[in-house]
């Protein structure tokens, strides 16, 4: 099951990678730490205004802890996109997890399968400019994100 | 631990006699190459001591237990290495300078071995031993340091919480870097326990030193307010910077009934007005 193309942008434009990916996992909670920082040079160096840094540093937090807390540990591939016109960051989080059984209620404000505030999957929508979310049980749950300069 | 896990080897016997036979000369050797590598940086009188235990700990063991390093015989030199591992990395050795010094004993051992015409199969045997004795010690030393680095981390962890007394009854806590669980627990703990100890009414949480408020933080700072307005203290999270607003908007995180507050001044002067004092401008525009 996809759910994806639902920004601002209106599905994934054709972008082709500027740099080269760094791939990090996600294993233990000081690796949501690092995440976070890598999202933050990442987006500095697309340029993007401290909102939009702040905004996608938040994103990637929240999916990073998703991908541990719920996906049982994963990674993410971070790299700068170019669609010709602008730059941006683009984050993938991939885990092999149990999957998540119901996209549409997962993306639901408040619901949560565990403890947390049940906002980091909706919300982390609303902070970048391109969400595509894939989950089955089988091939765990894959979270692509990319947010663009202005 | 068993006291024998490996079938002897005929090779090791030639080996373990001639390091037995010869012990006097082998040790002052190996005092003398591990010195040389270690530039006088240890005393000549430390070095003899530590190599000379080291060897009397090893022709007590060699007869026992053979070449296996993780026989119970063994257990005594273990322990002398691992000793001698962590006085390196306290005193600021390098792991090669470290583990040199064992690897010593190969250079050491090899004109008595060659003058009682050890086989090359016994030599290769001897040489893998103190290859394992060495990387012993290497693993001893990194263990020194892991330890050494996560009690740093730890002590970052409690510097990085501090609770200031702004005023009588006013306390805050800047909140510098990353909030994870171990951190807000500490936080929430120091604040908590600092409203009783000082008798203070009022907290203050300021959060301009930290990079990015994500569900979590948010959930956490959330607990700490409520936990200190259940101690019924005034609860007040200041700091909060045009981006991370805009973003917990985005979020949808709601902060319902808690006071939140642009800057730390701010949040200071609603304190001290809630205490009772009242902060004027002199009429003579102050002194200067």
């Amino acid at each position: 099951m996809t759910i994806g193309g639902l920004g601002p942008q209106g599905g994934g434009a054709a972008s082709s990678s500027a740099g080269s990916p760094q791939r990090h996992a996600i294993v233990v909670e000081s690796d949501v730490v690092r995440v976070r920082q890598v999202v933050r040079s990442a987006a500095v160096a697309a340029r993007l205004s401290l909102v939009d840094q702040t905004k996608m540093v938040t994103a990637a937090s929240e999916l990073a802890r998703n991908t541990l807390v719920y996906g049982g540990g994963g990674a993410v591939t971070i790299d700068i996109v170019d669609n010709g016109r602008r730059r941006g960051v683009r984050a993938v989080f991939t885990d092999s997890g149990p999957g998540i059984a119901d996209l549409d209620l997962a993306l639901t404000d408040g619901w949560t399968s565990g403890s947390g505030l049940g906002l980091g999957l909706s919300g982390s929508r609303r902070l970048v400019d391109e969400f595509e979310l894939e989950s089955s049980p089988e091939t765990g749950t894959t979270v692509r994100v990319v947010k663009w300069s202005r | 631990m068993t006291d024998r896990v490996d079938p002897p080897d005929e090779g090791d016997s030639t080996w373990i006699s001639a390091l037995l036979g010869e012990q006097a000369e082998i040790l002052s050797h190996w005092i003398e190459r591990a010195g040389e590598m270690l530039r006088a940086r240890l005393t000549a009188a430390e070095l003899a001591r530590e190599l000379g235990d080291l060897y009397g700990s090893l022709a007590q063991a060699l007869p026992v237990a053979g070449a296996d390093l993780r026989a119970g015989a063994f257990g005594e030199l273990r322990a002398l290495l691992a000793e001698l591992s962590a006085s390196r990395a306290r005193q600021g050795f390098t792991p090669r300078e470290t583990a040199i010094t064992v690897f010593a004993l190969k250079d050491a051992a090899a004109t008595i071995l060659e003058k009682k015409s050890v086989s090359f199969r016994a030599y290769r045997r001897f040489s893998d031993f103190v290859d394992e004795l060495g990387l012993f010690t290497l693993e001893s030393y990194i263990e020194v340091r892991d330890q050494a680095v996560l009690e740093q981390s730890n002590q970052l962890l409690e510097l990085s919480t501090p609770v200031i007394k702004l005023w009588d009854g006013i306390l805050a806590v800047p909140l510098i870097g990353t909030l994870d669980s171990a951190r807000t627990q500490l936080v929430m703990e120091n604040l908590l326990e600092s409203l009783i100890s000082t008798g203070s009414k009022h907290a203050i949480i300021d959060i301009t030193g930290v990079g990015a408020v994500d569900t979590q933080v948010a959930q956490h700072l959330l607990k700490t307010v409520r936990a200190a307005q259940l101690m019924g203290a005034d609860c007040v999270i200041s700091g909060i910077r045009p981006q991370i607003a805009q973003t917990v908007v985005s979020l949808g995180i709601e902060f319902g009934e808690i006071a939140t507050k642009a800057t730390l001044a701010e949040a200071l002067a609603v304190a001290l007005r809630r205490e009772g004092f009242a902060v004027s401008r002199s009429a003579t525009g102050g002194v200067r």
